[in-house]
């Protein structure tokens, strides 16, 4: 049963819910906003980790990683051996004007050297300052935030897994040993 | 003496004239934002943007007053005002408490008001013709067609109230009113509210400045403080609009101690429509033209009919 009118009264109604309900509007510059985790702000440098192999600025996609290097000869640590040589970074740079924020190069880093920050307040007005070189791109390092931790059901990162499984390796071969050893006394009696 | 209760009088009116259209629009602002999810304005004045249409009023002024080189000069300039100053008068004439608590006590009230109210529909016909803009006609002559289907449900209600309390002064049909008028006359407050809208161009009677077909109707080529005078206009008519519809269908200051009070519950009754308005304008969506027309014709005008005929029998059996 269906009155004339229930539509309109029903439109009413959902105007004046939506009144009472608290608004959606982010008040951004007043409230910082909640970021969820792994939030995609900044790409911060660990230069202490960087060795200059080139991985990231070779599968950046739009190639905005300028990196510069030179090789240092260390003398020989040993009298017999022969001198080393080490990769020194002399530039590390983003363009961030040109970063499409793929996070490949973090992906790719094998030296954990960088580190997606949440920070994203960094515009600037002219496109040239979105450069940002290696000491801009140390900084970011001190908002990188602790990696979040892991759901409750997800499996153990593959460190702690691989260790587990060598531990219960070496307590079952243990057991078994204990186990042999019995059975032998056993024997005995 | 006199003199000075005249002046009195005409200076609180303009108050009321120049503070409760804003006090509305923004009412509307923030009304319309929060059933839209949103939170409206949040920074002008500090608190809660409660300075917003102060701010838009500035702007307003400081733009520059541009009348289009084909336009008819003087009726461009002076439609703003033509349409605007009937509210005044009308405000003027409607009854805030008892005891002479009015503007002017006008003994044809009722007939004065509806009839000035009329005149505001001649300044926006002036601004659509006198612009030479192809939409600004278009907008005023929609403007003129809702005037002619909506003016008559609207005065058919009203006289549906003046013959149930036998005069056509307003104080006096407050004087007279009872309780039960409330439900004897509920179908020609929902005519009258309904075409009083129509008659303002609010949503969704809004066809005459539909902006999405005809830009702004008859305000397309106006800028600055007349465009200004334009919306004000529009905002004082919700104001006159929920005065008389609490006037006429809601018992005006009639609530408990009405002695005192009696102004309270007045402006209660009609910011509380006023309310509704803003309500109705977020909701529906707008009316198209045929439409327009034909729910006043086969809708609001049987409606006021129907009522008038109730309002005559029930009139009779009381007597």
């Amino acid at each position: 049963m269906s009155f004339p009118g229930v539509g309109l009264a029903k439109g009413l109604a959902v105007t004046l819910r939506t009144m009472t309900k608290k608004s959606v509007t982010a008040q951004y510059p007043d409230v910082q906003p909640v970021l969820p985790p792994r939030s995609r702000g900044v790409i911060a440098l660990l230069e202490e980790n960087c060795t200059v192999c080139m991985l990231c600025a070779r599968e950046c996609p739009d190639w905005c990683i300028y990196i510069d290097s030179h090789k240092e000869t260390l003398p020989a640590a040993e009298p017999n051996a022969r001198a080393r040589t080490r990769n020194v970074l002399d530039r590390f740079a983003i363009d961030f004007s040109l970063c499409m924020y793929c996070g490949i190069c973090i992906e790719v880093c094998p030296f954990d050297a960088l580190f997606w920050s949440p920070e994203f307040e960094y515009a600037e007005t002219d496109i040239h300052e979105l450069t940002h070189e290696r000491d801009k791109l140390r900084e970011w390092m001190w908002t990188v935030p602790a990696p979040p931790a892991l759901d409750p059901a997800a499996e153990d990162p593959k460190e702690i897994a691989t260790a587990r499984k060598a531990a219960d390796k070496l307590a079952a071969a243990a057991a078994a040993a204990v186990a042999s050893a019995t059975e032998e006394k056993g024997d005995d009696a | 003496m006199n003199l000075l209760d005249t002046v009195l009088r005409c200076v609180a009116t303009l108050v009321v004239f120049l503070v409760f259209p804003l006090v509305i629009g923004q009412t509307e602002h923030k009304v319309m934002a929060h059933m839209q999810g949103r939170l409206g304005p949040m920074y002008a004045g500090g608190f809660h943007g409660w300075a917003q249409l102060v701010a838009d009023g500035v702007k307003f002024a400081q733009k520059e007053d541009i009348v289009p080189a084909g336009a008819d000069r003087r009726i461009f300039q002076l439609a703003p005002a033509v349409s605007l100053l009937p509210y005044l008068f009308v405000l003027l004439a409607i009854p805030v408490g008892p005891n002479g608590f009015v503007g002017q006590a006008v003994d044809a009230g009722l007939f004065f008001v509806l009839a000035v109210m009329g005149v505001g529909v001649i300044g926006k016909l002036m601004a659509g013709w006198a612009s030479a803009n192809k939409f600004s006609l278009l907008g005023a002559l929609r403007t003129a067609a809702q005037l002619m289907s909506y003016e008559l449900p609207m005065v058919l209600a009203a006289a549906s109230v003046a013959m149930a309390a036998g005069t056509l002064s307003l104080p006096g049909i407050l004087d007279a009113w009872e309780w039960y008028w409330l439900p004897w006359q509920i179908i020609g407050a929902f005519v009258f509210f309904t075409a009083g809208l129509a008659e303002l161009q609010r949503p969704p009677f809004d066809m005459p400045i539909a902006d999405s077909e005809i830009i702004f109707g008859a305000y397309t080529e106006y800028t600055g403080l007349r465009f200004a005078l334009f919306l004000l206009s529009e905002y004082v008519g919700i104001l006159v609009v929920s005065a008389l519809t609490a006037v006429l269908f809601l018992g005006g200051w009639h609530g408990p101690m009405s002695d005192q009070l009696g102004w309270l519950w007045m402006i209660l009754k009609t910011f509380g429509l006023a309310f509704v308005v803003i309500w109705l304008r977020v909701t529906y969506p707008r009316l198209r033209e045929d439409q327009l027309m034909r729910f006043a014709w086969t809708g609001l005008i049987p409606l006021a009919l129907v009522q008038l005929a109730l309002t005559g029998i029930i009139k009779v059996a009381i007597s």
